[in-house]
């Protein structure tokens, strides 16, 4: 399945500068770690490609009217629904095919790979319907989870992918419950139990590993699942400088492990499989969270548990995704 | 003038009719979900799909929100998309419904009419699609199995005109049409094909970007576009602005596709937007939606033998509303009685509040009397019709001011 | 820029302008410099930024794209051998 792409840094930015897909000019607050994995995407491209945006950051960032930033064919219908968009391009493009309508046409062309890209707003709780209908239909389509780990576009609200103990404004710092009680819901987890051909994690600091990922992902024939890393530095409360190196931190500290799924079976990749080969690599998670604002409270000294607790769900998680790979 | 050409005729419901429409349409993607009293065009369409009758994508959705979702992608791609729903459903779709309006997609959804839940009740009303009235869709009412069949058709290419450019809704009455056997008269797949043709996508200038080229407006590499951007209060009320063009200019559309579809199959239904019956002389006429109008004729019939001059007024287009031209027509009694099968709550029904407002201010306007009834399906019999009359009858000599009246109930 | 008509716009909410035309370069407090003596042209910085302002053919120096650029300092940070400084 996998063809072997090879993202070249030398070639890369000819293909680009051709053919950049989103153009700068985009109202994405600096520093936006979904911004950087949306230029990935496109950089992995192999043929055009059709993306439908569910309702979010970039969705709202990208297409302020009457500008817009997409030099794609591009779709935004609703929240909830982007897979199921996604679904009747597929199947809408499938018959066009089929039928060879168009092809005399000089000024259409029916030949893309269809991307459905949503946020963890978009995916976990209200999309998770459309996505797993989508997914189960087996269409042909590559959906992007751009992870920023709340509702950021409505103002840093939680959602099923806001980590345990994290600020946000529906799970704010009080006096009775600090932050998130609930830890992350494992989508990818949920997804991979479709048993599609293809899911993986990226995280946009080992950006060789994304494109790779991505481009497999556009290959495979029938669903494909990316859950990509997103920092935001407006809802984290982070430096907008440190968006790679969280990206790569929560890589390190296993938070956010990078593995790919095919076929239902589970392989750790780049930095993830030297950590697996090299445990003494782990770096502890306090590293990651000591650079974000949204866990603050978890350094005061009666919240010292939650640094312990946070600890241990990686742990936990870690164990987990160890035992199910089978390169380990 | 066309030939009016040879037709198979077959026992079909409602459902099963708009099945066999769809089938010969050229509609290349299906997406649904199945919801009672509309399972019987979905199980059909399948029945064609899976024995190789006809090449349409049909995409089993997992909820009406994302069978209209679906619908949008596939005629964005450039597909011709169709959909099927009643009551809940549509509620379901609710937002889906703006936006396929607002995007200018024309898909077409067959609407079976039944009551919205609470309590769950599956049995017809018009509450439902009344509910959809003010989200951009054309919306066309049918009296029956054959009138389901033949605006399907009709249906598409209104949508696609490049004058048009909306999604049109066909309702057709739950278990009262969609279960009830009817001689349907059907126009052979070629008549059909020709009729319609394939999806053809509109082009249109996209001034800046594209300068002074008119490219297709589908999803589409060569010329990309951004459909659904973010809006803001600056361009907004625009966009709006041109939708309210758009149902304007339907009301030629319709009439014409109305008048075509006539020629070549022998059938129309009044002037395509109303359907009067007997009024030519009538002192009061009774005006109303859907299969209640049927029995209405034969109510009509019945009054004429005693000696009373009634008339009744089938409205078929509810959307756009034919405002002038009801306005012209009903002038012409003492009084109208209103048949609405649902009802705005706190309010009137639906179908006299909007007739009320094209009478506005008319000089010589008749007495209005609204007769909300059948809700949930409770049977409208034709001797409550008849009392019905009776009514407006009288009320020509009350004197005009609004009235609800409900009837039916215990 | 005088705002348009409601004749004067495509149907459907299709937005007319490219982003390009908007510079949100404005919003920047400190801007990239690059030393070119240092620079050893990996592209981690035209890799890593998030508004496509770094412009990089690939070979030579790369040159930040000041319309654009918003300041995040990502460029900087990343850059393997400190050749960018925010400069304010």
């Amino acid at each position: 399945m996998a063809k072997g792409f090879v993202p070249n840094i030398k070639q890369l930015p000819k293909f680009m500068k051709e053919n950049p897909g989103i153009l700068p000019g985009h109202r994405a607050c600096a520093g936006c770690g979904c911004a950087i994995v949306l230029r990935h995407i496109m950089m992995a491209r192999r043929r055009p490609i059709v993306i439908v945006n569910a309702t979010g950051c970039m969705e709202v960032v990208t297409t302020i009217f009457p500008y817009t930033s997409w030099e794609i064919p591009w779709m935004h219908v609703a929240f909830e629904n982007a897979a199921a968009v996604a679904s009747g391009i597929d199947a809408g493009r499938n018959k066009l095919q089929r039928a060879k309508r168009f092809s005399d046409a000089q000024d259409i062309d029916t030949n893309y790979d269809v991307v459905a890209l949503a946020g963890d707003g978009g995916t976990y709780d209200i999309g998770i319907q459309a996505l797993s209908g989508a997914l189960e239909r087996w269409h042909n389509f590559l959906y992007v989870l751009y992870d920023n780990e709340a509702y950021m576009n409505t103002g840093i609200q939680r959602s099923g992918g806001t980590p345990f103990g994290a600020w946000t404004t529906t799970t704010p710092v009080g006096s009775k419950i600090k932050g998130k009680p609930l830890t992350k819901k494992p989508i990818v987890d949920i997804v991979v139990a479709h048993r599609i051909p293809y899911a993986a994690t990226v995280s946009p600091a080992y950006w060789v590993d994304s494109l790779k990922k991505f481009r497999k992902g556009l290959e495979t024939e029938g669903p494909a699942f990316i859950h990509a890393f997103g920092v935001c530095p407006r809802g984290w409360r982070t430096d907008t400088k440190d968006t790679i190196k969280l990206s790569r931190l929560a890589v390190e500290t296993c938070f956010f492990p990078l593995y790919e799924v095919i076929n239902s079976e589970w392989y750790l990749t780049g930095p993830s499989l030297t950590i697996a080969k090299n445990p003494d690599r782990k770096k502890p998670v306090i590293e990651y969270l000591k650079l974000q604002g949204r866990f603050r409270h978890m350094f005061l000294p009666d919240n010292k548990w939650m640094l312990d607790k946070f600890q241990e769900l990686v742990d936990e998680n870690w164990e987990i995704i160890l035992s199910r790979a089978k390169n380990v | 003038m066309q030939k009016v050409v040879k037709q198979k005729m077959m026992a079909l419901n409602g459902d099963e009719a708009v099945a066999w429409a769809v089938k010969q349409s050229n509609v290349d993607v299906v997406s649904a979900y199945p919801i009672t009293p509309q399972t019987i065009i979905v199980e059909r369409i399948s029945d064609f799909v899976h024995n190789g009758e006809v090449d349409i994508e049909f995409i089993k959705v997992e909820s009406e929100h994302s069978a209209l979702s679906a619908c949008i992608g596939a005629a964005a791609a450039g597909a011709r998309a169709f959909t099927a729903t009643a009551a809940n459903g549509l509620q379901l779709m609710f937002e889906i419904l703006y936006i396929t309006a607002s995007l200018r997609m024309p898909v077409v959804m067959a609407v079976v009419n039944r009551a919205p839940s609470g309590p769950i009740n599956i049995h017809c009303d018009h509450n439902d699609s009344m509910g959809a009235r003010d989200s951009g869709w054309i919306q066309i009412y049918c009296e029956d199995a054959q009138e389901a069949y033949d605006s399907i058709i009709q249906a598409f290419k209104i949508s696609e005109d490049p004058e048009v450019l909306l999604p049109t809704m066909v309702t057709l009455d739950g278990f009262l049409i969609s279960h009830t056997l009817q001689n349907v008269s059907l126009l052979p797949d070629e008549v059909v094909h020709e009729f319609l043709g394939t999806r053809k996508v509109p082009r249109i200038k996209v001034p800046d970007i594209y300068g002074d080229r008119e490219v297709p407006l589908m999803l589409n590499p060569k010329y990309p576009l951004t459909f659904g951007p973010l809006d803001l209060f600056d361009y907004y009320f625009e966009h709006k602005r041109q939708q309210i063009e758009a149902m304007e200019r339907s009301f030629k559309v319709i009439e014409r596709v109305h008048r075509e579809y006539a020629e070549i199959s022998g059938r129309s239904y009044g002037n395509g937007f109303i359907e009067p019956y007997k009024t030519e002389d009538a002192d009061i006429v009774v005006v109303g939606l859907g299969s209640t109008m049927g029995t209405t004729k034969t109510v009509v019939d019945e009054l004429r033998e005693e000696g009373k001059k009634v008339g009744s007024i089938r409205i078929r287009v509810f959307r756009p509303f034919p405002r002038e031209l009801l306005r012209k027509v009903l002038l012409n009694y003492d009084a109208v009685g209103v048949l609405d099968r649902g009802i705005s709550f706190g309010h009137f029904g639906q179908l006299y509040s909007d007739l009320c407002a094209a009478l506005y201010g008319a000089k010589d306007a008749p007495t209005m009397v609204d007769f909300v009834y059948g809700l949930g399906g409770r049977d409208m019999p034709p001797k409550l019709l008849k009392k019905i009359f009776e009514e407006v009858l009288e009320a020509k000599v009350k004197g005009p001011e609004p009235v609800l009246r409900i009837r039916g109930v215990r | 820029m005088n705002k348009r008509g409601w004749r004067e716009i495509p149907i459907a909410g299709i937005p007319f302008l490219k982003s390009t035309e908007y510079h949100t370069g404005d919003w920047k407090v400190f801007r990239p410099v690059i030393d070119e003596e240092k620079c050893i042209k990996c592209g981690n910085c035209w890799v890593f930024c998030p508004d496509s302002a770094i412009q990089w053919d690939g070979e030579s120096v790369p040159e930040p794209n000041y319309d654009y650029c918003k300041g995040c300092g990502i460029c900087a940070e990343e850059c393997p051998v400190k050749a960018i400084e925010m400069v304010r």
